[in-house]
Formats: structure tokens, sequence, C-alpha cells
């Protein structure tokens, strides 16, 4: 547990994927997660929307003495109230999931807010390594069980990955007994939301899986090795410039930017 | 004789020492939670509870019953002519001689107690428990010779005068100092004479009265939520005084005779529990102190001595490990054999309930399974929607559409289960051979809540529980039926307690019930099953927790079966391994409980092994190869199903 910072964790109501019903976020628990262990029980748990979702009491069920809720109606924009809360405050880490399990689901709230604030966004942490003079060695997480340590600057924001800590159970009790800080701020209601038709996402088809390999190495290694890309360049010693012109030829050449 | 006031003094200075103990030993259970008890219906009713209930369990030991009432009988009866003719001094030859009588019977008792203690089977605890049969002999003769005076005899005469005679008062004195200590102070201030007292007020105030008389009482108490709006301090028992005062009454009732150590499956296991050592932790508990004193089995491979306790001290906070409590399969075989109907299972899960609901701690797949439950309405987490799956190509009717049918079929959590689901075709198979109307709620079902009640999860228990009686009560149907005994127990004894009246006048029974009905009725008929040896396993949630040891042997028997029994079977059944969520909690042991019951299952010679349980068919199952085959009763009949060809 690190002493006197500010973490607060961004919870949503997640919704099973089988049953189509409101649960714990699988990666807001897990921000949760990180969050008790950086911060112990000063962290703040914040979440925008409805104070009376029963399933707010499963985030306080893993040991939070209060749970902050902005309120808000259906329909309303989480990001202008998160930003409001933010602001005020003199946090130093906020945790938030890659994305949502439901809504827009478009994992850009931790970017917006980043972009807003003007913090730097570590994305994908799989563990917070150590918090001191202001900077935080952080755990990237990467395909294939693959890590990156990088630094950076508090305050920041980083989504916290699958990788990361599972969350811990939560408990009935202590949920139920968790204070609620409900907060009425100015909602905005989402106008580009409100247009769009939402209907139900058709299974895509899966591609038939061709196993070549003839040797159980071979599946090995098929399994569990870095898939190796043909144009990729490791540039260690040029200059910042070439380094900035070769990732800006690659954009070019991906057709990121044209 | 000049010392003639010294045993009548001593007789009384022991008693009220013996009022003082009681007051304090009943102000430590008072310090537990209150609970409705009818006292003065329970002090009248002790006795016979007593003679009829307690003894019929003590019975199936027939040396140590018949030991109990001679020693036990005859101390009481001694004990009371004792205050009268030497504390009252009532002068009365017949009470005198009543009073050798009784003496004499208890002398009887006490020798075989003694014999029994010169070489005692390992259940039992030592310690102050070996000096138990010396002191019933010395009171028995003490008092013996104490006595011959008031009843006149002629060894009277012959007594020394003078300085011989306060020698012998002396003596006796001593005598009388050192038996009474042990059965009177010791009843009261903890000495083993101690069960004598707690086990005549347990029996008394027994939190299930109903299993006094024959009855059978094996639901779980709810957890008490209130209304939703006051919100309790802790949910489940955290601390001794958690529990209610009757429970604490009763851990004090224990003998420490070891019965449920001998039968617990998973002591057999070497997995950290022993029900005895337990119910000795939570007396440990309600007085305030260490296990040092402890002399019986431990825990398997932990040291005793180390546990410390006080009433208003967190359990598992040093007293008891959790991993004791969760590796309990709620077999209920301690409760079946206790011979002071102490209720270890209710215990165990009562503090499970606050690892669960208040630490949110259930080892671990706990927390999984858990979670799935609430948002899946199943363990492992399949989608709703496809609890019907199974029965694809079975043209069962569904509840939804024809609202009524005379049966009921409660499929459980099996349906997603490849195994189990060869059990319910096989089930639905005799129900069409027998053209019974039959109906399954289809996606509308849910998990019972077995496994989330006795993981300690009783808040998503009762919203399971209260979800499905609202399903149910949409539809109209005589008999449920279920192959799975578990979810037979919950509906059957456990969904009541929610104030639903969906099962009211419905009958729940489990399938080989049923299907003893029909074979009975001539519904469907058999051919016989030959060239096989067969052995039956009864699930702990049919035979010990709803009494159901003949259906499945009739069944079996209607096949021309002859039951090569195991040595356990019936009521003394060994759990399979499968109950109370041990494979989920997975507490590791020397042993897997299923492979030591498929060895008694081996033992018998039989190559198949019937059963009536999905839990137990998957156990045993488990076990490695070459093994008997494991078949439920329902999958057999099916096998032997005479078809009509039209």
């Amino acid at each position: 547990m690190q002493p006197n910072i500010n973490v607060v964790s961004l919870v949503s109501i997640g919704r099973h994927p089988q049953s189509g019903r409101a649960r714990r976020a699988e990666q807001d628990g897990r921000a949760v997660e990180l969050g008790l262990t950086l911060a112990g029980q000063s962290l703040t748990v914040v979440h925008a929307g409805n104070a009376k979702e029963p399933v707010l009491r499963q985030y306080a069920g893993m040991g939070l003495p209060s749970l902050t809720v902005l309120e808000q109606s259906e329909g309303c924009d989480a990001l202008p109230v998160l930003m409001s809360f933010l602001q005020d405050k003199s946090v130093d880490v906020v945790l938030t999931g890659v994305r949502a399990e439901g809504g827009e689901s478009s994992g850009m709230l931790p970017y917006l807010l980043a972009e807003k604030l003007g913090w730097p966004l570590v994305p994908r942490v799989a563990e917070v390594l150590e918090i001191k003079n202001g900077e935080a060695e952080v755990l990237l997480a990467l395909p294939r069980g693959q890590r990156r340590a990088v630094t950076v600057k508090l305050p920041f924001i980083a989504s916290v990955d699958n990788a990361a800590q599972e969350a811990r159970q939560t408990a009935f009790g202590p949920g139920l007994r968790a204070d609620f800080k409900v907060l009425n701020g100015d909602s905005v209601v989402d106008e580009a939301a409100s247009q769009w038709q939402i209907s139900v996402a058709k299974p895509r088809p899966k591609r038939i899986k061709v196993v070549k390999a003839k040797t159980a190495a071979d599946r090995m290694k098929a399994a569990t090795a870095k898939p190796v890309g043909g144009g990729g360049k490791v540039l260690r010693n040029e200059s910042s410039t070439e380094k900035a012109q070769a990732i800006f030829d690659l954009l070019i050449e991906e057709k990121v930017i044209r | 004789m000049t010392l003639d006031w010294l045993p009548p003094t001593l007789i009384g200075v022991l008693l009220v020492l013996a009022v003082i103990g009681a007051v304090r030993r009943i102000n430590l259970w008072r310090a537990g939670q209150a609970e409705k008890v009818d006292i003065l219906a329970g002090l009248m009713a002790m006795p016979k509870r007593y003679l009829h209930d307690l003894h019929h369990v003590v019975e199936r030991d027939k040396y140590m019953s018949r030991t109990h009432v001679a020693t036990g009988g005859g101390f009481v009866l001694a004990m009371a002519l004792t205050i009268l003719v030497h504390l009252f001094g009532v002068e009365s030859h017949i009470l005198a001689w009543a009073l050798l009588a009784a003496l004499v019977m208890m002398f009887c008792g006490a020798i075989f107690v003694y014999k029994r203690r010169l070489n005692p089977p390992s259940r039992l605890s030592k310690g102050p428990w070996m000096r138990l049969p010396k002191s019933l002999l010395t009171f028995s003769i003490t008092f013996f010779v104490l006595t011959l005076p008031a009843a006149g005899l002629p060894i009277v005469g012959m007594l020394p005068e003078g300085t011989g005679g306060w020698i012998l008062t002396l003596v006796l004195s001593a005598l009388i100092l050192v038996s009474l200590s042990e059965m009177l102070f010791g009843m009261t201030w903890g000495g083993p004479m101690k069960h004598a007292f707690a086990g005549a007020l347990h029996l008394a105030f027994h939190r299930r009265p109903e299993r006094f008389g024959g009855g059978r009482s094996t639901g779980l108490k709810p957890v008490d939520f209130g209304d939703g709006v006051t919100i309790k301090e802790v949910y489940g028992v955290a601390k001794p005084t958690d529990f209610k005062w009757n429970q604490l009454l009763g851990f004090d009732a224990c003998v420490q005779c070891g019965r449920c150590e001998a039968v617990c499956p998973a002591f057999a296991a070497g997995q950290p529990l022993n029900p005895k050592k337990l119910i000795q932790d939570m007396v440990v508990g309600l007085a305030g102190g260490t296990d040092e004193k402890y002399a019986g089995s431990p825990y398997p491979n932990v040291e005793v001595g180390h546990a410390k306790g006080a009433p208003n001290q967190i359990i598992t906070d040093g007293l008891v490990n959790p991993d004791t409590l969760w590796s309990c399969t709620t077999c209920r075989a301690c409760v079946e054999e206790c011979p002071m109907m102490i209720e270890h299972v209710d215990a165990i899960v009562d503090m499970r309930r606050f690892l669960t609901l208040e630490k949110g701690e259930t080892p671990n797949k706990g927390a999984q399974v858990l979670e799935n439950i609430i948002a899946t309405d199943n363990p492992n987490g399949y989608s709703p929607a496809s609890r019907t799956h199974w029965a694809a190509d079975q043209n069962l009717k569904v509840m939804k559409d024809v609202k009524q049918a005379d049966v009921l079929f409660w499929v459980s959590d099996g349906a997603f289960d490849m195994r189990s689901q060869r059990i319910l075709r096989s089930f639905v198979k005799l129900l069409k051979a027998a053209n019974v109307d039959v109906a399954i709620l289809g996606d509308e079902e849910r998990d019972c809540g077995d496994v989330a009640r006795r993981l300690g999860d009783d808040a998503t228990f009762q919203s399971l529980a209260k979800r499905n009686l609202a399903t149910l009560s949409k539809y109209r149907f005589n008999t449920i039926v279920t192959t799975d005994p578990h979810a037979f127990h919950c509906l059957r004894n456990e969904y009541g307690d929610f104030g639903s009246d969906a099962l009211k006048d419905v009958e729940v029974l489990h399938h080989t019930t049923f299907l003893n009905r029909l074979i009975k009725e001539g519904r469907f008929h058999l051919s016989p099953l030959a060239g096989s040896k067969v052995t039956y396993h009864d699930p702990c949630y049919l035979g010990r927790y709803n009494g159901e040891y003949e259906a499945p042997r009739e069944l079996l028997a209607s096949l021309g079966i002859d039951v090569a029994e195991m040595e356990r079977s019936r009521f003394r059944s060994r759990c399979c391994g499968g109950g109370g969520g041990a494979p989920i909690t997975d507490i590791p042991g020397e042993r897997r409980i299923a492979d030591m019951r498929m060895e008694d299952v081996t033992s018998t010679g039989a190559d198949m092994v019937a059963v009536g349980c999905q839990q137990c068919t998957a156990m045993l199952e488990g076990v490695v190869e070459p093994r008997p085959v494991v078949k439920d009763i329902a999958e057999i009949l099916a096998g032997q199903l005479i078809e009509e060809t039209h």
C-alpha cells in the first residue's frame, strides 16, 4: 500500500455475457482491486449513474466503507460529470476498466478523460509496481503474457487489463452497510447517443481453424510464440528524428493518416 | 463419633458450590442470542426425550447403553436419596435400603465404565475422562459404607469406638470430598460430569424439538435479513455469543464419546475437521480459554493447544481455522450419530455464513461459483437460456405452455451436465412408459440454492428460493419429482420458511420414491437384471436428510437384485464427498472421500453401484478405474424397461 496518494477507481454496471444480467464488471472490479492494494480504505470509488442500482452493492462488498455516486439519469453522458468531479479533487491516480460491458463499450472514456484533464493515459495496466517522488512505475499487459514496464508522472489515468489481479470476492454484509455518497451534478444528456438505434449483435461466423503443425512442439510454438511480423523494425540508436520519421511512415503505410 | 457432622456438611457445601457453578454456567449460555423456547414444556418433555430419543441413539452400542442406564440411573437415584438420608437426616430404613440398592446398581455400571476405559478406542477422549470411572466407583463404595448405619445393619456394631471411629469418619469424608467434587462440583464447573447437567437442559431446550419422538428436522434455519431497511451488525456467527443460547447449551452437552469423529468422512480423509474437537472448541469459545486441556483426537495434522477463544472473540481469529469449517460435507453423519443430539452442521453453516456474507472469504472456486449463481442462476455460469437444451429431443411439455400438469419434473442443474443428462433422459423414458402427465419448468427453473446455502450465502439462497417459489406459484400441479436429492431437500424442507403457498398441498418426491409407486401400480414393466452383483449407496440428502432408505432398495428388488449391502449403509452411509460445496471449496486432505467410499463398494464384491443422486454419481465416477460401474437407479431401470411395441 502506498501512503498519501489519492486513488480513484471508476466503476460501471457490467453485463453478464451469458445471462445479460447486470453484474460487477470484470475489469472495473479489477480496477477497484488494484485501487484497494494501492490506497486501502482511503480509495475513492466513483460511479456515474443510478445510485439505486443494486450491483453497486457488489462493488461496495469488496470492503469499501463508502462509494460515491454522481447521480444522473439514463442516457446521460458520464464524461462531463466525471470530469468536474476529478478536477475538483487533488487526485493522483484514476483507474478504469478498458471498456464497459454495456452501453457504447467504445473504451473511449479513459482517453477522453485524459485528453480533457491533460493527464497521461496508461492503457491496459497489469500492475502498479511502485509510486514515489511523484512518479509511478507501471507494468503494461501485452499479448501472450508479456509485460512492459513504463514510468509515468502523477497524476495519470490508467485502464486496467484483464491481466491484473482478479477482483476479490464481494461480501453481502459490508456491501449493505457501505455508505453511499450521492452527489447531484449537472448531468448532460448524450444527444448523439440518443439518436442511435441499438440492435442485438449477430454472432460472426467463426473462421475454421486449420492446424498445420505436424508435431506437438510445432503446436506449442504456434500457441506461445510471438507473431513475427516481417515489416517490423527495431530502432535503438537512431536519432529521435529518424525514429519519428519511421513511425510517421508506418502510420501512412497502415493508412492511419492520409 | 465426634465428627458425625462432617459428612453432611461436606455434602451441603459441595451442593452449594454446584449451585453456584450452575448459575455461572447458565449465564455463559445466556450470553448467546435470544431464541424462543417453551421452557416449561421442554422441561416436562425432558425425561421422555432422555429415556426414549437419546437412549434410542445410545442403544446402537448395547454395551454402553446398559452401562449408562446402570451408572446414570443409579447415580441420580442415589444422589436424591443421599440428600434425604445424609443431608436432611431422614431416618427411614426403607430409604436407606433403597439408597444401598441404587449404589449397588451404580457400582455395577461403574465397573463396566472402568472396564471400557482399560483399553479405550481412539475416538474416546482421555484426560479427565480417564478418572471418571474411578470417581464413580469411589462414590458408590463410600456412600455404601456411609449408609450402612442408617440401614441399621449389624456392621455398625462392629465399628471400632473412639479413635478408630473418627479415623474412619475422616477417611470417609476424604473420599466423599473426592467423589462428590467430581459428581457435583465437576458437573457445573466444567468437569466430565458436565454432560449430565448441560445434556439434560439441552434435551429440554433443544433448537429442533421436532426431532424428538421419531421426527425429522434437517432444513437449515434461515438467516433473518429483516425487512431490508434495518441492517444487522453481523450476518452469520462471528463470535460464540452470536450463536443462539440453546446452541451454546448444546455444545456444552457433549460427552466426547467421539462417535461423530468415527463416522466423519472429512476426518477419515485426513482433512482438518473433527466434529468432536469442533464442538469442544465451541465450548472453549463460550467459556473462554485455550484448548490445552482437550484430550481427544485433534483435527488431522493440527496440533492441539494453540487455539484460543473467548465469548466475544471472532471464532475464526485463533479458535477455529476456516479450513476446518470448509472441510465439512454437511452429510449429517455426526448429527445422526450423536447421542446428545448436538447439531454440528447447523453450527458449521452458521460460521460459514459469517465467512461468506461478512468476510467474502469462500475458499477456492467458492467465490466464482457464487458469482455465477447470482448472475446466471446456475453454478457454472451457463446461459440460462440453454437450460432446456438437454431435452431438445425429449418432447417434454413446458409449464409455460400447459400451465398445469399432474407432475412437475424439477430438472435441477444436472440439465447442464452431460453425465447427469443421461440420468434425466432415463427418468423421462420411464415417465413416458408409465404415461405420466408431466411437465418441466424449462428455462424458468433456477438453481435450487442448495450450494449457495451450504457455502454460507443465505442471501443468494433466499433470493433463489423466493424467485423459484414465485415461478412455481404460477402453475398447478400435484407432485414435484426430482432426480437430485439436494433440490429435493431444499424444496421439501427449506422452501417452507419463505411464506409462499406455491408448495401447499404439493407432494415433493425423489424420483426413486415416485418410480417405486409407479411400479407398484404396475405402470411399466421391467425385465430382471441378471448376472451382476449390485450394491446401493445411500445419498446423504436422500437418506439421513429425508429418511428414504426403502424405495431405492425396493426398486432394485423389483429387478430381482439382491442388494449386497455395504457395511456403512442406510443411516450410517458414508458420504461420497460431494455435499456441502466440498468439491468447490476443495480443502486438501490425505485421501479423497470418494476413494474411500469406492473402497466400501469394492469390498462388497459388487460390480455395479446403484446411486440415487447426480452428485454422488459424479463423485464416485471420478474414482480411477478399474472400479465398479456407477449408475443411477433411473438408468438401471430404463435399461431393463420392456417397451411395448404397437
